[in-house]
Order: structure tokens, then C-alpha cells, then sequence
């Protein structure tokens, strides 16, 4: 397995390894092409109608934001997908790990690329879905299985509150299409719904990129195989809330409710996660923290708003992407090669794989902020933008000095501290791993330098067009390396010195730290168990109140809500008392046919309820179906006459069946019998009082004119109903087979099941 | 499974009688009564016959795919019907039409995607109500 540097990467996995890097890598060469528009200031709108009357559209909108994130998904993407052939390439459920890492890029790439909120929605949901299946992959682990249940049901709520935001916002802009919507900020932070708006997609970003206090899934999350975390819990998905809020920035921000509530929580996460990050042993989870520390400080400056600050925010974006991806594929090839992630037992392994250390150094430098890597530029900028504030600019640059100083730790922990110093006798057989594995971090560690040493680049094509999106409006975006020495740069210098010695003391402050752990009254992850027990606990208890199980008592309840529901809409709305009938003149017009039909129909009802045979009863109800069915064909609609007629067939063989097998009728039924004739009596006769009432009025006659009208013409169809079924209301039709279906293997499933469980049974006897 | 021979001799000739009635109906259904709910419906009521008359086991051999499967591949129709109306450039599930042979007079024969559709509504129902009569038969 000893793979030298020069060979060339082998893929692994078959057709399913091709597909996986080649669609990534395809996309990323196709977005290249829109570099030189975005970067003109441009913004391309593609999109085609999907339900134009419920105003959903899948539209596209690439503007410097957009695509930043664009191609690091894609970029990223091509890169996680190439190592995981190597990692995961023997793995017998290989492609169906390729089928969620692409679902789940479809799904990103989607969600930043949206131009309607519905759609963003759709996507949002496909990332959160896709996450679930990737983090649960190793779903024989318990482990795995409740980090990725956590995941989704955090997260997912998030959503459910982000919906509600949507629509609202829709509705007070009256319009989903982000385009419109984000010109219009001074109308939607007038509106009286601004700040349930704000709140419902501070839910959902908050939730989704991990903000205090709903950050303790994301290191939960660290369950998934390693490129999983690599790509989804540091580079792209985790970053989706961030995203929102960058998106959102020019409808949503810049008032005093968005700002407090950015920095706080932004800044809080920044500090909380980078002092956790220093406590953890595991290098994977040291990683984990600083993502929240990094999702932390871009809420932190995408809340504080002004230009610098952005600008700050989204350099720091691209250079947390490129040494964080890079820093979790070097720790997932470590532990490959060694099979251990635990820092004390990691050390010099630089001469063993100098390749990979090649890689974890440059993106550890940049993640320390060590010159000339774009990481220094970043950290720069943010101390920079945290300065010039005017409000809260001692918070700010506080957390972001105290964040940037951990993590400088943080980057001595995961990178220095493996391979540095003496290699232990246990670890001597330790060789560099497969070329596909270390591609991916040393491309990304090589982009950290390379936009490091020559910023215009990152500026020209990314920060600057990036920065103009958020912001709303075009601004200066100059990134330098060094120029003078300005408080900034002491701040940088200062940050050094503290970070070194806090390297040094590591081991102390880890002790320190875990005992702070361990006397703070706070657990977050059993205070989730608890209310997870405390929903569970609910849903039992209502079940067992509302579900009986008795098909009898189902009936009866919902017949009685019914018949109650109308009484008080009659008592309410006072809708007895207009009705003007004359019943003498109604019945002269009745033909003896009608009059034939009607006593059919009273016969069987009044069988059914006396009969004591189940097989009679069925046969009577049968009876009653046919009477309606004769009613329909004499009011001319044949269709309705037809299914229903086909439907009492159906159900009548389907009751002859089951009845086999029931008990007949006792007599502790038939003492029950009268008081259920009564109820179906008065929801019968409350049922002719609305519909009495509703002829009374003028029959509303536009839908059933207009589709009288353009049936022909424009669906070329005579049949009206069939027609409305197929073509107009298409859309209904589909959701109604959908449920049928369900329907039927939901019952399907449940018949099989109570098979499996007498099969059992019987083994057991 | 019942042992009459009446009634075993009267099924061979009423289900394939009914089963091409279902598919009348469901051709007739854009301008004459019918559908795919209703061709479902009676082809479904065939294959039940069938099952009373012959059994669970001899229906499932002589529909010869799983009649859940059938469902399923109505709906995946019906979907792709709705959703080729975007490749057209038109908002998802516009009916798209295609005359065949169509002049001045006479407009042809009409294929469109609603047909396309209907029969999806036609193999879910279908489908779906097998799934449940042939389960039940065998279960309780």
C-alpha cells in the first residue's frame, strides 16, 4: 500500500469513485465561467417557472456570494469525494455513501444558489436530510445513530421556524424571489412582522451553523467518517446558517434587535467553543470546536454590519474553509495511517508522512495566523473591523482576540504536537498514505499560501464580489499582507506572544479546563436527552387518550366532534333562521323514481341498524352505496356515479374478508346499537340542514363556467371532471395518488407485520 | 379461495373482459366517463375476482410484478409526466400534446403527457387496492 509522491492517485469504488469526483470537479469548471461577471459586480439570474400560481420558481441567482460558496462546495467537494475513494473506497456500502455526499452537494449547491425562498427551503431541508443520513452512516453504532437523530431534529426544527419566516417575508414583500426581496430592506424592517421575521430566521440559521445555544450537536455530529466532517460540519453545511445571514443581511440586517443579537451570540459561541476546543483530547473534536468558534465569529461580524466588518467576515469565510477542510482530511489520514486521533499519543510523525505534514502545516499556520498565509490577512481584517467599530467594539475585538489566541493553540494541538519531536517505537512502521488522500489537503493548505502571497487574487474574484452581495451596495476591498504597523498588527503580534505560551501550557490549561467542565452546572447534551424523554413522554400519554384502538369509539368521536362542530356553527352564525323551504311545492316536483331511490336508501339504513348479522349489515350498507350511486346517474354525473358504485364493490369484498375472522355481533353491541343509530340520525339530518342552507344562497357558478368554457379549448378534453383531475388540478391529483399509495403500504406493512409477530409467537409456543 | 366451479369458469371470461373494459375507460376518459380512477378501479375489482375465485397465490403469479411495485411505478409515471412539461419550458404539469397525423379537418391522434398521467393514476389505484385485497386475503 505504500504509495510514493509522484504516482499517480488510483480511485477506488468502481464507477460509483468516477462519478462521485467527477461531477464536483464538472461543476467547479462550469462555475468558473460566471468569475468575470461577478466580478464585473454583475449578478446572473437563471430560473424556470415551477408552480407559477403559488408563485414558486426554481431561479437561480449568482452574485459574488453565492458563488464564493458555489465553488468551495464544488471545489471542496471534488477534493472530499477524491480522498474518500481512498477512505472509504472498501467500504461495502461505499456507493451509498457517494449517493448521500452528492445528494447532499446537490442540496448545498442548490440551497446557495436559489433565488426563491421556497426553493432555498426545498434545498435547506435536503441538506439537513442528507447530513442525517451521512452522520448516522456507520448506523450500526448507537452512537452515530442518536448524534445524527439530534442533528436532524435540531436542525429541522430550525427549518420549520425558517418556513414560517419565509412566508412571512414573502408575504410583507410580496414576492419569494430573493432579487426583489433583498431591495427592499427599509420597507420589511418598517413592517410591524419585521421582528417575528428576524426571530424565526435567527432560529433556523442559529440552529443550522451551530450558534450558542444549540451548539452541542456539531461536535455530536464528529460520529460521521471523516470526510463527512471534513466537508459537511466545517466547509459547507455548518456554514449554511451563515450563509442565510450573509444572504439575508441586506432585507434583515442592520437594526439594533439583528445586531445585539449577532454579536452576542455570535461572540459568546466564539469564546465558549475556542475554550472547549482546547479541552478536548481527540484532535478530530479539537477541530470541531474551532469550526463553532469560526461560525461563531462570522455571526459575530456579519451582526456588527459595517463594510470593514463584512469584508472581514467573508475573508475569513474563504480562509476558514481552505485550512479547516484541510486540517480534518490530514487528522482522517493520520488516523488511517496510525489508527489513533489522540493527541498524547501522536508524535513525530513528520518524518514518517512528510507529505501530510507538509499539507497540516501550512494549513495550521494559516489557521494560527501566521504570515504569509491568507489566514494572517484574515485575522488581520477582523482585528482591524472589530476596532473601527462604534458599538460594542470592546466585545468584538475582545472575543475575536481571545478566540484568535486559542486558536492559535488549537493549530499547535492538531498539527505541531502530532508531528513534532520524538517518534514513540510504537508508531515506527508508520508510512505516508495514498496519494488521493493527501491531494485534497495539500491543494487546500497550497490555496491558503498562494491567496496568501498574492491577495489580489482572493480579492479580485471572491472577497470583493462576495462583500458587495452582503453588503448591499459596492465597497472598497483592498487585502494586503502588510503595509504598516497600525493596532492591528500589535494586536497580531500580541496574539503570537499569548498563543506561545498557552502552547506551552497546554496540558495545564486542558487540566484547568476540564475542571471548569466539570463544576459547571450546565449539560447541555442530558438536558437534551431530558426533553427529548419529556416529548416522548407526552406522546404516550396523549395516544393513549386519543387512539384506543376501537374503531367504534373512533367513529363515534369523530361523528360527535361533527355533529357538535355544526350545531355551534348553526347557533354562532345564525344560519337556521333565513331558510325559507316549502316543502309541499319540494315534493311535488319529486319523480316516483325519486321517490323509489330515497325508500331504498332508508331500507338499507334501517336494515343495517337492526340486523344482527355483520354480513347483513355490509350487504345493507352495500345497498345504501348503490342508492347514492342511482342519485348521481339521475343528476347526470356518471364519473362520481361510477367510482362509487366500483368503490362499494371494493369495499364490500375487502369487509366479506375481514369479517371471516371477526367475532359475531354480541349482545353488549346491541345495547349500544340504538344510541349509535341516534348519532348517525342527527349528523345525517344536521348534514341536510347545511346543505339546505347552502341552496338557499346563490350558488357561486365562475369555477364550474370556467372550466365549462376551457375544458375544450385549452386541455382538449370533453370530460370536465376527468379533465379538472388530469390537467388543472394535476398537482392534487398527484398528492392524492401519493397518499394512496402510502396508504396502501402503510396497511400493507402493518397486515405483514402482525404476521411476523404470530410467527414468532408461534416459534415461541 | 372458493371451490365453485361456476364461478371459476365464469372469472377466466370476466376478468380478461374486465380488464379490457379498464383500459377502455381509461383511454375514453378525457371526453367520456371514465379515467384512470375509474379504470383502475375495475381492473383492480378483475384481479379480485380472480383471487376469491383461484386464490392469492395463483393472482400474484399471473399478475407477475408485486402489486406494490405497481403502485409505485404508476406514481414515478405519473411524476415524470408532470415534471417533462419543465423540459418543454413550461411550468411543471402544463399538459403537453402531440397530434399525430393531424390536417385542417381532422386533428389526429392526440398523445399528450395528461394521457401519460392518467395511466399513473391508473396503476396506482390499481396497484394500491391489490396491495391491500391480496394482504388481507392472506393475512386474516
Amino acid at each position: 500500500m505504500a504509495t510514493t509522491a509522484g504516482e499517480v492517485p488510483r480511485v477506488y469504488g468502481g464507477a460509483a469513485g468516477w462519478i462521485s469526483v467527477l461531477i464536483p470537479a464538472a461543476i467547479f469548471a462550469w462555475l468558473t465561467q460566471f468569475l468575470a461577471p461577478v466580478a464585473a459586480g454583475e449578478t446572473v439570474l437563471i430560473g424556470v417557472d415551477w408552480v407559477p400560481s403559488m408563485e414558486v420558481r426554481l431561479s437561480f441567482l449568482i452574485d459574488g456570494l453565492s458563488l464564493t460558496f458555489a465553488l468551495l462546495i464544488s471545489g471542496i467537494g471534488a477534493l472530499v469525494t477524491l480522498y474518500s475513494t481512498q477512505y472509504l473506497g472498501r467500504h461495502p456500502e461505499y456507493p451509498r455513501f457517494v449517493l448521500f455526499l452528492l445528494l447532499f452537494m446537490a442540496g448545498m449547491l442548490g440551497l446557495v444558489l436559489a433565488d426563491n425562498l421556497i426553493a432555498l427551503f426545498v434545498f435547506w431541508e435536503i441538506t439537513t436530510i442528507s447530513s442525517y443520513l451521512l452522520i448516522g452512516f456507520d448506523s450500526d453504532s448507537a452512537k452515530s445513530r442518536r448524534s445524527a437523530l439530534q442533528a436532524l431534529l435540531l436542525t429541522a426544527t430550525g427549518g420549520l421556524a425558517l418556513l414560517a419566516g419565509m412566508i412571512l417575508l414573502g408575504t410583507v414583500a410580496g414576492s419569494f424571489e430573493l432579487s426583489v426581496i433583498l431591495g427592499m430592506g427599509d420597507e420589511i424592517r418598517a413592517d410591524p412582522l419585521y421582528l417575528p421575521i428576524l426571530i424565526l430566521f435567527l432560529a433556523g440559521a442559529f440552529t443550522k451553523s451551530a450558534q450558542f445555544p444549540f451548539h452541542f450537536w456539531l461536535p455530536n455530529a464528529m460520529a460521521a467518517p471523516t470526510p463527512v466532517s471534513a466537508y459537511l460540519h466545517s466547509a459547507t453545511m455548518v456554514k449554511a446558517g451563515v450563509f442565510l445571514l450573509a444572504r439575508m443581511n441586506p432585507a434583515l440586517g442592520g437594526t439594533e434587535p439583528w445586531f445585539w443579537a449577532l454579536v452576542i451570540a455570535g461572540g459568546f459561541t466564539t469564546v465558549f467553543a475556542s475554550l472547549l476546543a482546547v479541552r478536548q483530547t481527540d484532535i478530530k473534536q479539537v477541530l470541531a470546536y474551532t469550526t463553532l468558534m469560526a461560525l461563531g465569529a462570522l455571526t459575530l461580524f456579519i451582526g456588527a454590519g459595517t463594510s470593514d466588518a463584512i469584508k472581514a467576515a467573508m475573508i475569513f469565510l474563504v480562509v476558514h474553509s481552505l485550512y479547516k477542510a484541510a486540517l480534518f482530511l490530514m487528522i482522517g489520514l493520520v488516523d488511517h495511517e496510525t489508527g489513533t486521533r489522540e493527541v498524547e499519543e501522536l508524535r513525530g510523525l513528520a518524518r514518517k508522512m512528510p507529505v501530510t505534514f507538509l499539507a497540516g502545516a501550512l494549513a495550521a499556520i494559516s489557521m494560527a495566523g501566521i504570515p504569509p498565509l491568507i489566514g494572517f490577512i484574515g485575522k488581520e481584517f477582523l482585528y482591524k473591523a472589530g476596532l473601527a467599530l462604534d458599538t460594542g467594539q470592546l466585545w468584538v475585538t475582545g472575543t475575536i482576540f481571545a478566540a484568535s489566541v486559542l486558536m492559535f493553540v488549537a493549530a499547535g494541538i492538531s498539527v505541531a504536537r502530532p508531528f513534532l519531536g520524538r517518534l514513540p517505537d510504537r508508531l515506527s512502521a508508520t508510512h505516508e498514505g495514498p496519494a488521493a488522500m493527501w491531494i485534497g489537503p495539500l491543494t487546500l493548505g497550497a490555496l491558503g499560501l498562494l491567496f496568501g502571497l498574492s491577495s489580489g487574487l482572493a480579492e479580485t474574484w471572491l472577497v470583493a464580489p462576495a462583500t458587495w452581495a452582503v453588503y448591499g451596495a459596492e465597497t472598497k476591498v483592498d487585502l494586503y499582507l502588510f503595509r504598516e504597523v497600525n493596532a492591528a498588527f500589535l494586536l497580531s503580534l500580541a496574539t503570537f506572544a499569548a498563543g506561545l505560551v498557552l502552547y506551552l501550557a497546554h496540558r495545564r490549561l486542558r487540566a484547568v479546563m476540564a475542571r471548569a467542565i466539570e463544576i459547571s452546572p450546565i449539560r447541555f447534551d442530558p438536558a437534551w436527552d431530558r426533553v427529548l424523554d419529556g416529548l416522548k413522554a407526552l406522546a404516550a400519554w396523549q395516544t393513549g387518550i386519543l387512539q384506543s384502538g376501537v374503531l367504534q369509539r373512533y367513529m363515534v368521536t369523530i361523528l360527535g366532534t361533527l355533529a357538535v362542530g355544526l350545531l355551534a356553527t348553526f347557533w354562532a352564525k345564525d344560519v337556521l333562521s333565513p331558510i325559507d323551504l316549502d316543502l309541499a311545492g319540494e315534493l311535488d316536483t319529486l319523480q316516483f323514481t325519486q321517490f323509489a331511490i330515497v325508500g331504498f336508501i332508508c331500507a338499507g339504513a334501517l336494515l343495517a341498524a337492526c340486523t344482527s348479522s355483520r354480513m347483513t349489515a355490509v350487504a345493507a350498507l352495500g345497498v345504501v352505496g348503490v342508492g347514492v350511486a342511482l342519485i348521481f346517474i339521475m343528476f347526470s354525473a356518471p364519473d362520481v356515479a361510477i367510482t362509487q358504485l366500483l368503490v362499494e364493490t371494493l369495499t364490500i369484498v375487502l369487509v366479506a374478508v375481514a369479517m371471516l375472522k371477526l367475532p359475531t355481533l354480541g349482545l353488549r353491541t346491541e345495547a349500544r346499537r340504538p344510541w349509535h343509530a341516534a348519532l348517525a340520525v342527527a349528523v345525517g339530518g344536521l348534514v341536510t340542514l347545511v346543505l339546505i342552507a347552502v341552496l338557499q344562497g346563490d350558488i357561486d357558478r365562475r369555477l364550474t363556467d370556467y372550466f365549462e368554457a376551457a375544458s375544450w379549448p385549452e386541455a382538449y378534453g370533453r370530460n370536465i371532471v376527468n379533465v379538472i383531475l388530469v390537467d388543472f388540478r394535476a398537482l392534487d391529483t398527484f398528492g392524492e395518488i401519493a397518499v394512496v399509495v402510502i396508504a396502501a403500504l402503510a396497511a400493507f406493512a402493518l397486515l405483514r407485520g402482525t404476521r411476523g409477530r404470530r410467527a414468532a409467537e408461534g416459534e415461541g409456543e | 379461495m372458493m371451490n365453485s366451479v361456476i364461478l371459476n369458469a365464469a372469472t377466466r371470461l370476466l376478468v380478461s373482459l374486465l380488464i379490457l373494459f379498464s383500459v377502455y375507460m381509461l383511454l375514453r376518459g378525457h371526453n367520456l366517463p371514465g379515467g384512470g380512477f375509474i379504470g383502475g378501479l375495475t381492473g383492480a375489482t378483475g384481479f379480485v375476482l380472480y383471487a376469491i375465485a383461484h386464490g392469492t397465490e395463483a393472482t400474484r403469479a399471473a399478475l407477475r410484478a408485486e402489486p406494490q411495485s405497481i403502485a409505485m411505478v404508476g406514481l414515478g409515471i405519473a411524476l415524470a409526466a408532470g415534471v417533462s412539461a419543465a423540459i418543454f419550458g413550461d411550468a411543471f404539469f402544463t399538459g403537453q400534446w402531440l397530434f399525430l397525423g393531424a390536417t385542417e379537418d381532422d386533428k389526429g391522434l392526440p398523445i399528450s403527457s395528461v394521457l401519460v398521467f392518467d395511466i399513473g393514476v391508473y396503476l396506482v389505484v390499481f396497484g394500491s387496492i391489490l396491495t391491500l385485497v391480496l394482504a388481507l386475503e392472506e393475512e386474516v
